[in-house]
């Protein structure tokens, strides 16, 4: 059994987070983040750190021996300062050792209950887990895969059938009409994944997103207030703990907090056409941070919508509120109207980004990601060292597609059957 | 004068499936009355005269080691054998034979005329006899009534049976049987949930009348692998099989004349199978391949009809004619039964038990075509369950269940029972997810002891087996009993990582390069070891990291099949599920954890709340 672990505390800024880990190397995981192992039932308070020597976090940490634990496995506890930052850190630093992984949603439920230690009555409390469970599903399919990773997990998707394809077809077709050696081909599709995976892994540091904060940009046409806005929004529900400007003269950031999550907000040079060189470069610049950024906030006038592309869960707010007589959907920097509407919507979509459900669910897919690159890698091994024994390939190519099962949903011998009967005349 | 006897088991139809059930029930033991329209076509093969491939041979293979007829039968009658991927490794091997349709008949009539406890009825089973929702025996034509605990369903493509040769289309069965309208008004009378299907054979031709010279000639294995694991060498004349082609002009002939094909004319809405298509499928479905491969495979060594096969078609006569004498050898081939197209009824067989019996009907079992399966090896492998089941219900004994990791006649029951049919369901090897583990070379070591445990294995199988495994256990401890460091290791020249990590010679065996003769250099004793014991541990050794692996894949699922519910668990009283859940849940009927885990949808904690609801103790139903 694997050792499990999940934040067991409601997400979002509150007093302490607790982390739980349940199974046989849960003692293991304390030694390595606190440098020993407290006495079991006993709250010691302790510095948590990271391999690297980092300080997390201090901690109150409680380990529990097998039996005497709620899972009935051997079980820790960090009861945390309550900041996303350090309960993605620490989250961080248990998904980075042997053994461990973040649980799946009823899986402390289910270890209790197969260990004895819940009855039937308690059980039942997981009609809510139940209904929980479906709902981050839902979540899960409609929002986590947006963007960047949904569009790549859909290309490792078709390579993995396509790759299956080739090499089950030369095992379960050998006696037919069918292409010499497909191995060449599984080759280049192996590594073009595994070469993704990797891009994808290096570049998902969802705890580097939360300690280094989310970006938001302002943009739109010169001249519709959009400096104006942020410095209502900056200035009137913001603690401002600097103000600089860019790199260049046209992107100005500020930091701030918005319901306890750091945020840096964005202003960007108004977006047109011009011949002026430098501020070309500037629009160049803000098109560019602006496509980075992780929200958009778009601020139009006239209805004129600007040439940057409007992503999922970007805001489009009508300017100068206080020209318009609005009644609604307007800000007005000038006046603060529509200041607290447009934060609570900003902070709103940020929470859902750091919810729980999405946190865990980016750690499982960062655990997914690098469990299909170590067996791909070993598919690539086995072709360049041992000739490429087909049946060894597949087994690999397998472990990769099971644990690419969230991020791709499932491909089961059904789709590679499709793919193999779609490209070779069978059947002699 | 049968009509006293008192049956345990009755099967009905003398096919692939129903032989092999017949046989079963009597090797557990029970009275056992096997109902064919005609005692001559028991053990017959209608359709291409080959047993085993991949996928298929590993079912042969396990089938044998249950002690079932279907191997010994085919080694008797095999005229060429082959083991597919024979240079690829263990697990994807497939064992193959060409087999004499008359010899197969001869030998598998034998072989149910063996047995006492069999008593062959000729005539036309034409209902079920049931005592309220049970099937408690059969009605023949005559009126007359056969009672019996059980009865298993075996008649292939009875069901709506509908022949078609180019726009001619009739009634029946395979070519010469009667369809049998009054059992299938009782199969509609139970509300079984049905699905169409067709499949598709090509024309007979006279050997005679083919050109042999010019065509490329395969011939088998020069060391034959049989069937059987009491089998030794064939016994059968062996023979060749032609190779020939299809070319422009046989495509052409055939793009000429698709509307008058059954099937492209609109004629045939029933789903056919992918991996067999006909020849008009092929040449609309890969339009920019010339020429497809045709084997030309002689169906006995006693007379000269050859199955062309990778021609099945539903054109005219005249077509078929016409296309045949376009093929390179076949100029002046003499049609001697026209390729046809059949239509037919199956039942979705997630209605039915992993035991292979009807989830609503107690009594009655089904197995074959008629579940929507394709193929002798996956028909006789369900006949082996269905008798098997059937007889251990007479008797009163616990059902045998097959898990996806024991066996491929688990994969197969499992896809058949949770998943049910898209098309003609074909065994392959890709199917089984611990292929590695489930190998046609260990299907002895999987599932004789289970099949000595149920009392369905003779003596001389029996005593066979345990010598073996006898044998086998000496020389496997013998190879793990010293370990060698890596410098022992480098010393006779193996390249092994300098990890400070001691290797067994058991170990050793699993490295790709190291084969039994390098063992000899550190261990002479080895030198004694049987050749067939070396080949054995080589190839169990082969995958042993990587089925060390999956082993706990296997622990989970095992677990959770142990787990069983009851049949009359009530899903939809479960309280703290959603009502999708329990809605999916009362549809299929799980009949244990591991197969509620495999439906859509199913979540962890669902699963947990289900489990709780099964403990010992837990109200059987909520209230």
């Amino acid at each position: 059994m694997d050792t499990i672990f999940a934040l067991s505390t409601a997400p979002g800024k509150s007093g302490i987070s607790v982390i739980r880990v349940s199974g046989s190397e849960s003692f293991r995981a304390v030694n390595d983040l606190c440098g020993g192992i407290p006495p079991p039932r006993h709250a010691s308070l302790r510095k948590l750190r990271d391999r690297k020597n980092g300080l997390l976090d201090q901690a109150i940490v409680i380990c529990f021996e097998e039996k005497r634990s709620a899972t009935g496995e051997e079980a820790a506890e960090f009861h945390c300062h309550g900041s996303s930052a350090v309960v993605a850190a620490v989250l961080d630093a248990l998904s980075q050792m042997n053994g461990l992984r973040i649980a799946e949603p009823g899986e402390f439920a289910r270890r209790s209950f197969e260990n004895g230690m819940l009855d039937l009555s308690q059980v039942e409390g997981l009609t809510d887990l139940i209904e929980s469970e479906t709902e981050a599903q839902r979540r899960q399919a409609l929002q986590n895969l947006h963007g960047d990773l949904g569009s790549q997990a859909q290309i490792w998707r078709s390579a993995l059938i396509r790759a299956s394809a080739l090499i089950e077809v030369g095992i379960d077709f050998s006696d037919e009409d069918i292409p010499e050696n497909a191995l060449p081909d599984v080759m280049e599709l192996i590594s073009d994944i595994a070469g993704s995976l990797k891009g994808q892994i290096d570049g998902f540091a969802s705890a580097e997103r939360i300690r280094r904060g989310f970006e938001i940009a302002i943009v739109g046409a010169p001249n519709v207030g959009k400096s104006t806005l942020l410095n209502a929004v900056a200035g009137r529900k913001a603690a401002i703990t600097s103000e600089f400007a860019g790199t260049t003269r046209d992107i100005i950031e500020v930091r701030m907090d918005i319901h306890g999550l750091p945020v840096t907000l964005l202003d960007t040079a108004g977006i047109r056409n011009t011949d002026d060189n430098v501020e070309a470069i500037g629009v160049d610049l803000a098109r560019q941070r602006a496509n980075q950024a992780d929200i958009r906030v778009f601020l139009i006038e006239n209805n004129e919508m600007i040439d940057i592309q409007k992503k999922e869960d970007d805001i489009v707010i009508v300017a100068k509120g206080d020209l318009k007589g609005d009644p609604g959907g307007s800000v007005s920097g000038k006046t603060g109207k529509g200041i607290d509407e447009l934060i609570l919507t900003i902070a709103s979509i940020l929470k859902n980004r750091t919810s729980n459900a999405g946190l865990a669910t980016r750690y499982r897919h960062k655990a997914a990601m690098i469990n299909a690159r170590e067996a791909l890698e070993s598919a690539m091994m086995e072709i360049k060292m041992n000739g490429g024994r087909p049946e060894l390939i597949s087994e690999c190519l397998r472990q990769a597609i099971q644990a690419l099962d969230s991020l791709t949903g499932k491909v089961d011998v059904e789709c590679v059957l499709d793919e193999i009967f779609k490209t070779f005349c069978l059947g002699k | 004068m049968f009509h006293v006897k008192q049956f345990d088991v009755i099967v009905i139809g003398g096919g692939h499936a129903g032989a092999e059930a017949a046989h079963a029930a009597a090797r557990i033991g029970v009275q056992t009355a096997l109902i064919t329209h005609s005692q001559s076509s028991i053990g017959v093969m209608s359709c291409n005269p080959a047993i085993g491939g991949l996928g298929k041979g590993h079912l042969v293979r396990e089938i044998d080691s249950l002690d079932g007829v279907m191997g010994r039968v085919a080694d008797e009658a095999g005229i060429q054998f082959r083991l597919l991927n024979r240079r690829k490794g263990p697990a994807v091997q497939g064992p193959r034979a060409q087999a004499d349709r008359k010899i197969y008949l001869k030998a598998m009539q034998r072989e149910i005329g063996r047995f006492e406890n069999i008593t062959i009825i000729e005539g036309e089973a034409c209902d079920l006899r049931m005592s309220g929702r049970r099937a408690s025996g059969v009605v023949l034509a005559d009126g007359s009534e056969i009672p019996a605990k059980a009865v298993i369903l075996t008649t292939g493509t009875f069901l709506r049976g509908v022949v078609h040769i180019g726009d001619v289309s009739y009634p029946g069965g395979r070519m010469g049987d009667g369809p049998s309208v009054k059992l299938a008004e009782r199969i509609d009378s139970l509300e079984l949930p049905l699905g169409r299907l067709k499949t598709g054979t090509p024309p007979r031709l006279d050997g005679g009348t083919i050109d042999w010279s010019g065509l490329e000639m395969q011939p088998g294995d020069d060391e034959a692998a049989m069937f059987s694991f009491l089998s030794d060498s064939p016994t059968a004349r062996q023979i060749s099989c032609g190779i020939t082609h299809t070319n422009e002009k046989t495509h052409s002939i055939i793009r000429d004349n698709l509307e008058r094909s059954a099937m492209y004319g609109g004629r045939i809405d029933g789903i056919g199978p992918r991996y067999c298509p006909s020849i008009e499928d092929k040449i609309v479905r890969f339009a920019d391949k010339t020429s497809h491969q045709i084997f030309l495979e002689p169906e006995s060594l006693s007379d000269s009809v050859i199955y062309p096969n990778g021609i099945s078609t539903s054109l005219p006569g005249d077509v078929q004619v016409d296309y045949v004498q376009s093929i390179k050898g076949l100029e002046s081939a003499k049609i001697l039964q026209p390729g046809y197209a059949i239509e037919y009824d199956y039942v979705d067989p997630r209605a039915l038990k992993s035991t292979l019996s009807v989830k609503d009907v107690p009594g009655l079992y089904l197995a074959g075509q008629i579940n929507g399966t394709t193929g002798y090896e996956e028909a006789a492998a369900q006949g082996l369950v269905a008798g098997l089941n059937a007889s251990l219900e007479a008797l009163g004994r616990d059902p045998v269940i097959f898990s996806r990791s024991d066996s491929y006649i688990g994969v197969m029951l499992d896809d058949l029972t949770t998943r049910g049919v898209a098309e003609p369901y074909r065994m392959f090897t890709s199917r089984a997810e611990f292929r590695l583990s489930l190998r046609a070379d260990n299907a002895d070591q999987r599932l004789t002891g289970l099949g000595i445990g149920l009392g369905c294995v003779s003596e001389r199988r029996k005593t066979a087996f345990e010598n073996k495994m006898d044998r086998l256990e000496k020389a496997r401890s013998h190879l793990e009993e010293r370990s060698y460091t890596t410098r022992q290791l480098e010393g006779i020249g193996l390249k092994v990582s300098r990890d400070g990590s001691k290797r067994t010679c058991y170990q050793l065996l699993s490295f790709p390069d190291v084969d039994f003769e390098d063992l000899l250099l550190l261990e002479p004793g080895l030198e004694d070891l049987a050749a067939d014991i070396r080949e054995q541990l080589e190839r169990d050794a082969l995958y042993a990291n990587y089925i060390e692996r999956q082993n706990r894949d296997v622990q989970m699922i095992k677990r959770d099949e142990a787990r069983k519910i009851p049949d009359d668990f009530d899903f939809m009283s479960l309280q703290g599920l959603s009502n999708e859940l329990k809605f999916k849940l009362s549809q299929s009927r799980p009949s244990n954890i591991g197969q509620a885990g495999r439906i859509d949808g199913m979540t962890p904690a669902a699963i947990t709340l289900l489990a709780a609801r099964l403990k010992p103790g837990a109200k059987k139903t909520a209230s």
